[in-house]
Formats: structure tokens, sequence, C-alpha cells
């Protein structure tokens, strides 16, 4: 896996996906302008009412954050069908496992990364504790990356296929469910004064797992595709 | 990969084979395979990157050149005609020193001095112990030493391998 060619061409194609982000930077700032408005509402639709408000943070968040992903995954690799840039890529001497994992990366900096980050502002609106800020983002971090790991199977197997959008939710959406539960959930345990550890080391476990079967899948799923 | 039978890569089946295959033929199809956000020369450097060869500013401008998209190189690809985005990507077959090229197509949108630059990179190709497979629906009459030349109708195997129930 150290072998130069390999890395080089990893790095091209994480080089050549924020290229190529960049100058599309109506489509990136739309993901995080979802994320913040959708979070924005609740605070507006329910009043300052700062227990109820505190209490359903850590699934407000959550949810949003699957949300504005499911937004951002459909363009994974459905940009790169129509012109034959990812067949090029099939055709690479490179495993396949490099350059879905390139693009993955690319689209957690472009797409997850912003959301991580602007997190702990929005948590404020609710009125959260800084360690449960801090918690917030730390789950956001270890958790983004499983919605995009996961997201690119959906991604790949819907490529192609008109009304890809709707399919991919439907694929995709359950799959997430054990990631917003271990987020939120220890978003929540640090709101009630319980140590988040436990939710947060399972995040991580699952990150490990979809971390080594994901980039597997979607290989596969790829080939599949473009068949 | 073939649906029935086998390809052969230097006596060996294909499917054996893996990167010293795919790291040894060009593929061009219907499609370019260029980034319209992208200008020819990141493209070129890109796509030849991906497939394992790294061209400087310098040898990609040159390749370019060769294409005839000199001057051309900044220009996002969205503003190229037609013709310039094939050159942009016949600039990758020339800038990667790939063995065997398969090409299909590849005359399509292409006006008559294209045509005759595609003919000739053929023919340079060849000359350099290269292997071009083209399948095309014009005329390309290559003045190279040997090309084989298989006709190919609707429903009828035209090749050694044909079912014996087409008679």
């Amino acid at each position: 896996m150290s072998d130069p060619s390999t890395l080089s061409m990893f790095r091209w194609i994480v080089t050549r996906d924020l290229t190529l982000a960049w100058r599309r930077r109506a489509d990136v700032l739309s993901t995080l302008i979802f994320f913040v408005i959708v979070v924005s509402l609740f605070p507006l639709g329910i009043g300052p009412e700062t227990q109820l408000l505190r209490s359903i943070a850590p699934g407000v968040v959550w949810v949003a954050a699957l949300l504005a992903s499911m937004l951002s995954l459909n363009r994974v690799f459905a940009n790169d069908y129509p012109d034959g840039t990812l067949e090029q890529m099939l055709l690479t001497p490179q495993p396949l496992y490099l350059v879905v994992m390139g693009k993955v990366v690319a689209q957690w900096l472009v797409s997850e990364l912003p959301l991580v980050l602007i997190a702990p502002l929005i948590g404020v609106q609710f009125d959260l504790p800084p360690e449960t800020l801090f918690v917030l983002f730390i789950s956001l971090l270890i958790g983004t990356p499983i919605l995009s790991l996961i997201g690119s199977v959906g991604a790949a197997l819907t490529l192609g296929l008109r009304g890809g959008g709707v399919l991919i939710a439907l694929l995709i959406l359950p799959l997430y469910i054990p990631v917003l539960i271990f987020g939120a959930g220890a978003v929540d345990a640090s709101i009630i004064g319980v140590s988040p550890q436990a939710n947060l080391y399972l995040l991580g476990a699952l990150l490990a797992v979809s971390f080594v079967f994901a980039p597997w899948a979607t290989s596969a799923a790829l080939r599949i595709s473009l068949e | 990969m073939p649906e029935s039978g086998e390809v052969r890569w230097q006596g060996a089946n294909i499917r054996s084979l893996g990167e010293e295959y795919s790291s040894s033929i060009a593929y061009l199809g219907h499609r370019n395979g260029i980034k319209e956000e992208l200008s020819s020369l990141e493209n070129l450097r890109i796509s030849a990157g991906l497939a394992g060869f790294e061209l400087s500013r310098e040898e990609a401008a040159n390749a370019l050149k060769q294409v005839g998209l000199a001057g051309r190189e900044n220009l996002p690809a969205r503003f190229l005609s037609e013709g310039q985005k094939r050159r942009t990507a016949l600039a990758r077959l020339v800038a990667c020193g790939t063995r065997l090229w398969v090409l299909d197509e590849v005359l399509a949108s292409l006006d008559d001095a294209a045509v005759q630059l595609v003919k000739s990179m053929i023919e340079g190709h060849l000359s350099k112990e290269g292997i071009a497979i083209v399948a095309t629906h014009q005329e390309l009459n290559l003045s190279a030493g040997s090309f084989q030349r298989l006709k190919l109708e609707t429903g009828i195997p035209s090749s050694a391998g044909a079912p014996e129930h087409s008679s």
C-alpha cells in the first residue's frame, strides 16, 4: 500500500475533487447553509424554552447532519459518470478501493467537515453548555466520516438511475440509524451529566468497521453500475 | 472484461494480469473523460496522474501543443469546442507511454485537420512498437506497415470464433 504510485494516485484523486469543489463553490455552500437553516428553524419554531431546547438539541443537530450529508452524497459519483471520467478511473492500474477512498475523503473534507466545525456555534442556539458543545463536536467528528463511507455505497448503487436522489435516501437512511443513536446519545449523556465515552467508543467502532467494508462494497457497486 | 471467452495480453488472460495489463492500456471511448470545470492542462495532468504517469506542467503543455491546443491550455474545458475537447483527451494518449491504445469512434466530431492528426498519432504510435485497436465508422487509411482491418457487420460475427449455428 505504500507504493509511491499508489499514494500519488490517492493524492491526485483528492486534489482533483477538491479543485472541482472549489470551482463549484455554490454546491458546497448549499449543503452547509441547508444544515444551518434546518437546525435554526427549531429554536425559532419552539420558542425560548431552554429546558425543552436542550433536550431536543442532540437529535435535531444530528438529524440535520444526516439530511445535509444526503444532499451532498448524490454528487460523489454522479458528477463523474456522464462525462466518462469515472470510467477512466476504473481503468487505472491502482486498486479501485483507493479511488473510492480518495473520493470519500474529498467528499468528507468538502461537505462534512464544515458542518462539524460550525456545529458548536449552532449549538449555542439550544443553550448547550460548553462541555456539551465539545462533545457534540467530537461526536460529529467521529460520526460524519461514517456517513460519508456508508453513503458512498448508496451513491455507487444508484449511479445512473433516474430518481436516484430519493432512492439513495431510502437505501442509506436506515443504515444511518446506529450512527444517529450513538452520536445523539453521546451528546445526550453529556447534557444529563453522564460520561459520553461509551457512545463515542461505539461510534469509533462503527467508523473502523465502515472504514474497512464500505469502500470495498462501493467498489463492487461501482463495477456493477458501470458494466 | 469479455462476456464469454477470454482476452489475452502477452499470452496471459487479462483476468489474472490485473495491474500489469491495466497499466499498459489506454482507452478512449465516446466520452472524453474530461471535466468541464478544469482547464486542458489540469485535465491532462490529472488523468495522466491517475493512470500512474506524473507529468510536469511543461510535459503536459508540450503534449497539448502536439495535439494543436497551444495557447488554450488554461482555458476551462467548457469553453472549448467538441473537437478541442477531443484533442485534450487525445493528448493523454500522447503523454502517457502506454503500449496498447483502445480507441472507440475516435474520429467522431473531429474536423479534417484533426482526423489527419489522429492518423499521424496512430502511425507514430505504431512506429514505436505500439499497438492500437481502433473501432470506427469512418475511413482510416494508415500508411503504417502492418495493420489489419476487421469489418464487423450487424448480426454476422466475422471473427474466427464464430458460433456454428450462424450458418
